[in-house]
C-alpha cells in the first residue's frame, strides 16, 4: 500500500543524502588539508635547505647588511628594507587611489561607464608582471628621472627621503611600478565589497539628511570594511612577492640608505637574479633562507594587521 | 585472433624501437654564452650525420657544472672553469675542452663624445671602484687627449645576475689591480662598491643607453650585434687594443704557450702586443670516462670536428675562434676520453 512505500522511499533519500553529505564534507576536508600541507611542505624545504647558512650566520644573518659572494659572507638586512620599502610605497600610493577608484565605480558612476571600467581594470590585474617591468623601464624610469624625481627633490628635498643624486632607478620607481600593479585588485575587490553593501543602508542614510558623499563616506564604506581590508592584503601580497617588474627598476644594488632615490634591492628580486648561477652551498642556501625571510615577513605583515582590524572592528562595534 | 594479435603488437613495437636502436641522443647543458654557436654545430653535426642528436639547453654555467654533477647530461658546457671543489664533487674526472674565444669590452653613454675612449688597468679599477667619479677626472683626461669630456658624475652599471661576463670582467680588474683583489674580488656575483645592476647583457646595455655618463661592460658578440660604442683597453704590452675577433683570438694564442694541460686557465691580461686583455675562453666539460662506447665515440668524433671544421663557424656567428696552437694541444686531450 501506498505508506510503507512511502516510508521506504523516505528512508532511502535520507541514507543516500547522508551518504552524500559525508562524502562531500571528507572531499571538501581532503581539499582543505591539502593547502596546509602544502604550505607546511613548503615551509619545512625552505627550512631544511637553508641548513647551511642558517648554521654558519645563525640570526646575525637577519641584521648583516653585507652580500658578498667571493667571501660568502651574506646577509638579509638590505633586503628586507627594499621589500618592506617598496611594498609600503605601493600602498601609500594605491589604497587612496585604489579605493577612491572603487568608490567612484559603484557609487557614483553610471551603470555603463562603471561595468566598462571595470572590465579594462580586470584585464589590467591579468597583465603579466614581465610587461609592466618593461613598461617601467621604458617609460616610467626616464619619466622620473627627467621629471618626478627632480620635481620632489626641489619641493621636498629638505627631507632626508628625497635627497641626493636622481638615477631613475631606485626604490621610489619600484614602489610606483608596485602601486601600478596592486590598484587593480584593490579597485575590484573593493568595488564588489561595496556593491554588496545592502540598498537599506545607503536609503537610510539618505533618508536621515546625509549628502550623496557622507553616505557613501560614512555608512557605506565602514560597512564593507572588511572586504576593502581583504583587497589591501591581497594587494600587499603581491606587491611583497612580486620579482620581474621590481629588478627591471630597482636599481639592484644591495645598500640601505635613506633616500628614496637611491637603488635597491629586494628578496624576490636577488633570488630570481643570483639563484640559477649560485655555486657554492653557503650562497645557495642563503638565497634560500631569503625566501624563508620573505615567508616569515609576509606572515608576520598580515598577522599585525589582522590584529589591527580586530583591535578596531571591536572598538566599532562598542559604538 | 589471439597470436595474430600479439604478431602485430611486436611488429608495431619493432617498428617504434627499430629507428630507436640507431638514433643517438645527447644531452648536453650549461653557458648561454656560447648556445648560439653551439646550436649552430649540433645543427651543422646532425646534417652531416644524421642519426646524432645533440641536446642542448642554455641554463647558465652554473647549471651546466650542477647537471654534470648530477648525471642528467652526457657533458656540460661553462664559461668559468671548474674548480678543484667542484671537480671532486664528480665520480669520474671531467675533461675541459675550449671550444670558443669571447672578449667582454666597456661600453659607455658620455654626454657629448662620439671618439672611441680609451681605457687602462688603472681607470677601469678605479671606475668601479668609485675612486674615479667623474668623467673629467685627470687619469681619464691624460689618456684621451682632445676628448672633451663633461663634468659629470660617473655612473656604473654591472650585471645583477651572476654570469661568467661578471667573472672575467671581475678576473682582469683583479689581475690589474690589488685593491680591487683584496676589496672586491672575482666571481660570478660579487659585492659591487658601486653601481646600478642590470639583468643580463640587455638590462646592462639598455640601462647605460637610457642613463646618460654611464658605463657598464657587456660581452663583444652583444656589443657587435647591438651595434653600440665601445671603448679600447690598453694590454699588458702597453697597446690600446680594441676588442675584436683578431685580437680576441690573440689573447689566447698569446696564453697559448704556458697553457696548462688541463686548460683550466685565464687569458685575461694576456701577453701579446695585439691581444685583448678581457678575453675568455668557453670549455665544454667532457667526462674522461663515458661508459656508452656509442656516445663516447660519437662525442669523440663531434670533437674533432668542432676543433676543425666547426671554427669556421665562429666569425659568422661574431664569436672568435681558437688558436692553432690551443687546437692542436686539444686533439691530443680527445685521446683521453674512453
Amino acid at each position: 500500500m501506498a505508506t510503507p512505500a512511502v516510508a521506504d522511499i523516505t528512508a532511502i533519500r535520507r541514507q543516500t543524502t547522508q551518504t552524500g553529505d559525508i562524502v562531500a564534507r571528507l572531499i571538501t576536508l581532503a581539499f582543505a588539508a591539502s593547502i596546509i600541507l602544502i604550505t607546511l611542505l613548503l615551509v619545512w624545504q625552505l627550512w631544511f635547505q637553508s641548513a647551511p647558512s642558517r648554521h654558519k650566520f645563525g640570526f646575525a644573518f637577519l641584521f648583516s647588511s653585507t652580500w658578498n659572494p667571493v667571501t660568502e659572507n651574506f646577509g638579509a638586512l638590505p633586503f628586507v628594507y627594499g621589500t618592506v620599502v617598496t611594498s609600503i610605497l605601493a600602498l601609500l600610493i594605491s589604497v587612496p587611489l585604489g579605493l577612491g577608484s572603487a568608490i567612484f565605480l559603484s557609487e557614483l558612476a553610471p551603470a555603463g561607464i562603471s561595468s566598462a571600467l571595470t572590465f579594462l581594470i580586470e584585464l589590467l590585474a591579468a597583465i603579466p608582471s614581465v610587461i609592466y617591468g618593461l613598461l617601467a623601464l621604458f617609460t616610467l624610469v626616464p619619466l622620473m628621472r627627467d621629471y618626478g624625481e627632480p620635481f620632489l627633490k626641489s619641493t621636498l628635498g629638505f627631507l632626508p627621503l628625497f635627497k641626493g643624486p636622481v638615477y631613475g632607478f631606485g626604490l621610489l620607481t619600484g614602489g610606483m611600478v608596485l602601486s601600478i600593479m596592486t590598484i587593480p585588485f584593490i579597485i575590484s575587490v573593493s568595488r564588489e565589497a561595496l556593491l554588496a553593501v545592502p540598498r537599506e543602508q545607503r536609503e537610510a542614510a539618505l533618508a536621515l539628511g546625509a549628502t550623496r558623499w557622507e553616505s557613501t563616506w560614512q555608512i557605506v564604506v565602514p560597512y564593507a570594511k572588511l572586504g576593502i581590508l581583504g583587497s589591501i592584503f591581497l594587494g600587499l601580497a603581491r606587491a611583497l612577492g612580486e620579482t620581474m617588474a621590481v629588478t627591471m627598476v630597482i636599481g639592484n644594488d644591495p645598500k640601505i640608505v635613506a633616500s628614496l632615490f637611491a637603488p635597491g634591492y629586494s628578496i624576490a628580486a636577488v633570488i630570481a637574479n643570483e639563484f640559477s648561477e649560485a655555486t657554492g652551498q653557503v650562497y645557495q642556501s642563503a638565497l634560500i633562507e631569503l625566501g624563508l625571510v620573505l615567508f616569515l615577513l609576509t606572515i608576520i605583515i598580515n598577522g599585525v594587521a589582522r590584529l589591527m582590524i580586530v583591535a578596531t572592528t571591536r572598538k566599532g562595534s562598542k559604538r | 585472433m589471439k597470436t595474430m594479435k600479439m604478431s602485430l603488437a611486436l611488429a608495431g613495437l619493432m617498428m617504434v624501437a627499430a629507428p630507436l636502436a640507431t638514433a643517438q641522443q645527447i644531452n648536453a647543458a650549461g653557458a648561454s654564452f656560447p648556445a648560439v654557436i653551439y646550436q649552430k654545430w649540433f645543427d651543422e653535426y646532425h646534417k652531416m650525420h644524421a642519426d646524432v642528436q645533440v641536446n642542448y639547453q642554455s641554463i647558465g654555467s652554473g647549471g651546466g657544472i650542477a647537471q654534470l654533477t648530477a648525471g642528467t647530461v652526457d657533458f656540460g658546457a661553462s664559461d668559468v672553469p671548474m674548480t678543484d671543489e667542484q671537480i671532486s664533487k664528480l665520480a669520474v674526472k671531467p675533461l675541459h675542452f675550449p671550444s670558443v674565444l669571447g672578449g667582454v669590452v666597456p661600453t659607455y653613454n658620455i654626454a657629448g663624445v662620439t671618439q672611441e675612449i680609451k681605457f687602462t688597468s688603472e681607470t677601469l679599477p678605479g671606475i668601479f671602484l668609485g675612486t674615479i667619479t667623474k668623467w673629467n677626472d685627470a687619469r681619464l683626461a691624460k689618456d684621451n687627449p682632445g676628448v672633451k669630456f663633461p663634468n659629470e658624475e660617473i655612473q656604473v652599471v654591472h650585471r645583477s645576475d651572476g654570469s661568467g661576463t661578471t667573472f672575467v670582467w671581475t678576473d682582469y680588474l683583479s689581475k690589474v689591480s690589488p685593491n680591487w683583489k683584496s676589496k672586491v674580488g672575482a666571481g660570478a656575483s660579487v659585492n659591487w662598491p658601486v653601481g646600478l645592476g642590470g639583468k643580463g647583457n640587455e638590462g646592462v646595455a639598455g640601462t647605460v643607453k637610457q642613463t646618460a655618463n654611464s658605463i657598464g661592460y657587456v660581452e663583444l658578440i652583444y656589443a657587435v650585434q647591438n651595434k653600440m660604442a665601445y671603448g679600447n683597453v690598453k694590454n699588458a704590452s702597453g697597446a690600446f687594443v680594441k676588442a675584436d675577433f683578431n685580437t680576441v683570438t690573440e689573447a689566447a694564442a698569446g696564453a697559448a704557450k704556458n697553457i696548462p694541460d688541463d686548460f683550466r686557465v685565464s687569458i685575461t691580461n694576456a701577453a701579446g702586443k695585439n691581444a685583448y686583455p678581457i678575453s675568455t675562453f668557453t670549455w665544454l666539460l667532457i667526462p674522461s670516462h663515458i661508459p656508452d662506447a656509442a656516445k663516447a665515440k660519437t662525442i669523440k668524433a663531434f670533437l674533432q670536428w668542432m676543433l676543425a671544421d666547426g671554427q669556421k663557424y665562429a666569425a659568422g656567428l661574431s664569436y672568435a675562434s681558437l688558436p692553432k696552437e690551443v687546437i692542436a694541444k686539444e686533439v691530443k686531450q680527445i685521446a683521453k676520453i674512453q
